[in-house]
């Protein structure tokens, strides 16, 4: 065969593939983006809530975009605790005081990083959480010590409304 | 496919056949040539249709009932079981079936791995069988999902978080899954949808699944490559249609106990809790058809490699004609494969039993072992058998163990030759 050279007729059919490509994208996309969060769940991305009656060394759980949050107002103890351990011996290593900007209060969401499932309240080797599903223990700061979850738990965006309110979201 | 030409016989048929042949496809069907050994382990093929015949409709009926919403799906399923008309059987059925079809897939899948069913040249119905069974696992936990109790939503949050273990886009991945930042009601009526599609797609892989098995026909006990038609086969309608109507009956007997004496036996009794996204049921198991894999998972400390390691459990099976490099199909005339089959067997059914049991201790450590051995099994026995062991004689026809033939090969083919 005769050497081959680029002449108009592959300056068309590249051409049609292009377009053509970008045409079967612009239908695609919108089939799979349309299983992303929808406006009206978005739109329940932020939760006030009134922690006036949470004394020291109880929690409570909202819920917070379909996720349980915890509100633990923590004991003097349970924060020295959490202040405490050092850093090389946590397996995602974070300090207490990056993750609680006001120490005697912890929120974060009540979600196992492993696969998901809501940890126990005051369980496990560490005084913390515990996981029930495959066995993650966590600290009072909610920092994984033991187990599979690969992270600590996750801390949302919050902030103190004022003295009796976080806004979380 | 047969090659010889079918005529049928009244005007009409001719008339009919000439534009549409579904009369030669029917005769291929009826003349179809399958080995005369076949032993009742072959007759899964037939009682897994009629599980998905089963499940489809059932399924159809139930979808009248169910509400795909959050906020009523839970009661909805209540309403099947205590208000519709004979709801609780349909659904009784169509839960057990789950089960049952999962039964018979294990069964079809265990023969096919004792008497090489997947060697070539079959190596294409095997790996549209593994499809199959992958797509039944996936219409199988979404279907579980549905009636949104608590093993539903806990369920579905584990596995979905499975996708969270993909490096940098895991969780972009969990969000566009679920249509939120949990499991939700965009999760149930996608899930519905799909619950509602898969079976469809199997059915259609199902007939390629036949189509490529009618190629070069059915393997048999022996294992060996047979002329068709000849004296070691029969025609399918009526030798091998009573063989598997008569399985079936024997099949239905177990699956009616199920349905009628311990239909619950098989779930989980906190499926009758509805779905609370704030409290995670202590002790969540899968159903006992994906226990092994679930064994596999756990055994691996690292949340990655744990799931990588579950879907190349799955995965390596359709590698498996590569991986098995002995030129023998049927395990009857391997003697130390015949051995290392029942090894697996046991290994797989310790998996089952650990994946049930919590991950600790004892129970842990039986997983790893386990987990370790079943790919072993693969990646190591298999490839090394086919070129150390000593394999037993093959018989030269599925007709000459049993009548007796001549030591002398060359006259023995030459008078099976004859007898065409």
């Amino acid at each position: 065969m005769a050497e081959k050279k680029t002449n108009r007729r592959d300056f068309l059919f590249t051409a049609t593939y292009a377009v053509g490509a970008v045409g079967a994208g612009a239908v695609v996309w919108p089939m799979i983006d349309q299983m992303n969060p929808d406006a009206s769940v978005k739109a329940l991305a932020s939760t006030e809530v009134d922690v006036s009656s949470v004394g020291p060394g109880k929690t409570i759980t909202v819920l917070w975009r379909g996720k349980p949050v915890f509100i633990r107002r923590r004991t003097d103890k349970e924060i020295e605790e959490a202040r405490s351990v050092k850093l090389e011996d946590l397996k995602h290593p974070e300090k207490d005081e990056d993750r609680a900007q006001n120490p005697e209060w912890l929120v974060m969401l009540g979600v196992c990083t492993h696969l998901g499932c809501v940890p126990l309240d005051q369980k496990g080797d560490y005084n913390g959480w515990f996981c029930p599903c495959h066995g993650s223990h966590y600290d009072t700061s909610g920092r994984i010590r033991k187990g599979p979850a690969p992270t600590n738990m996750e801390i949302p965006k919050y902030e103190f409304v004022n003295a009796n309110t976080i806004k979380i979201g | 496919m047969s090659d010889h030409e079918y005529n049928p016989k009244s005007k009409f048929g001719k008339w009919f056949n000439d534009r549409l042949p579904l009369l030669t496809l029917a005769n291929h069907l009826t003349d179809y040539p399958t080995p005369k050994n076949l032993n009742y382990w072959w007759t899964f093929g037939g009682i897994l249709t009629f599980c998905l015949i089963t499940q489809i409709v059932t399924g159809l009926v139930l979808a009248m009932h169910y509400i795909a919403h959050a906020d009523m799906a839970f009661d909805s399923v209540e309403h099947i079981m205590r208000d519709v008309n004979y709801g609780w059987l349909i659904r009784y059925i169509h839960a057990n079936g789950a089960s049952m079809f999962f039964l018979a897939v294990y069964i079809h899948i265990f023969r096919s791995l004792f008497y090489g069913s997947y060697k070539a040249p079959r190596e294409i119905i095997w790996i549209i069988g593994i499809i199959i069974y992958l797509l039944m696992m996936a219409a199988a936990f979404m279907g579980y999902v549905l009636p949104w109790g608590q093993m539903s939503f806990w369920g579905a949050t584990v596995i979905t978080n499975l996708f969270s273990a993909i490096p940098l886009v895991g969780e972009g991945i969990v969000t566009w899954l679920w249509g939120g930042y949990s499991v939700d009601n965009p999760t149930l009526t996608r899930f519905f949808t799909l619950h509602y599609l898969i079976p469809f797609l199997i059915l259609g892989l199902v007939v390629l699944h036949i189509w490529a098995l009618h190629v070069p026909g059915n393997n048999n006990p022996v294992g060996i490559d047979i002329k068709k038609p000849s004296k070691d086969t029969v025609p399918f309608h009526p030798y091998i249609v009573i063989k598997d109507g008569f399985a079936l009956l024997m099949f239905m007997i177990v699956f009616a106990f199920f349905v009628f004496y311990t239909p619950n036996i098989l779930g989980h009794a906190d499926n009758y809790i509805e779905a609370d996204p704030l409290v995670t049921p202590a002790h969540i198991v899968p159903e006992w058809y994906l226990l092994p894999f679930y064994a596999i998972l756990r055994s691996v400390p690292d949340k990655l490699l744990g799931v990588i390691a579950m879907l190349s459990a799955i995965f390596i099976l359709a590698a498996l004609p590569w991986l098995d490099t002995s030129k023998i199909r049927s395990a009857v005339f391997r003697p130390l494969y015949r051995q290392f089959y029942w090894i697996l067997v046991a290994d797989v059914l310790i998996l089952g039993y650990v994946g049930a049991m919590p991950a600790e201790g004892l129970y842990l450590l039986i997983a790893r072992v386990a987990t370790a051995y079943y790919f072993l099994h693969f990646l190591v026995i298999l490839p090394v058998l086919g070129f150390k062991e000593k394999t037993l004689p093959l018989p030269i026809s599925i007709t000459e163990p049993v009548l007796g033939g001549s030591p002398n090969l060359a006259a023995a083919k030459n008078r099976e030759g004859l007898k065409e």
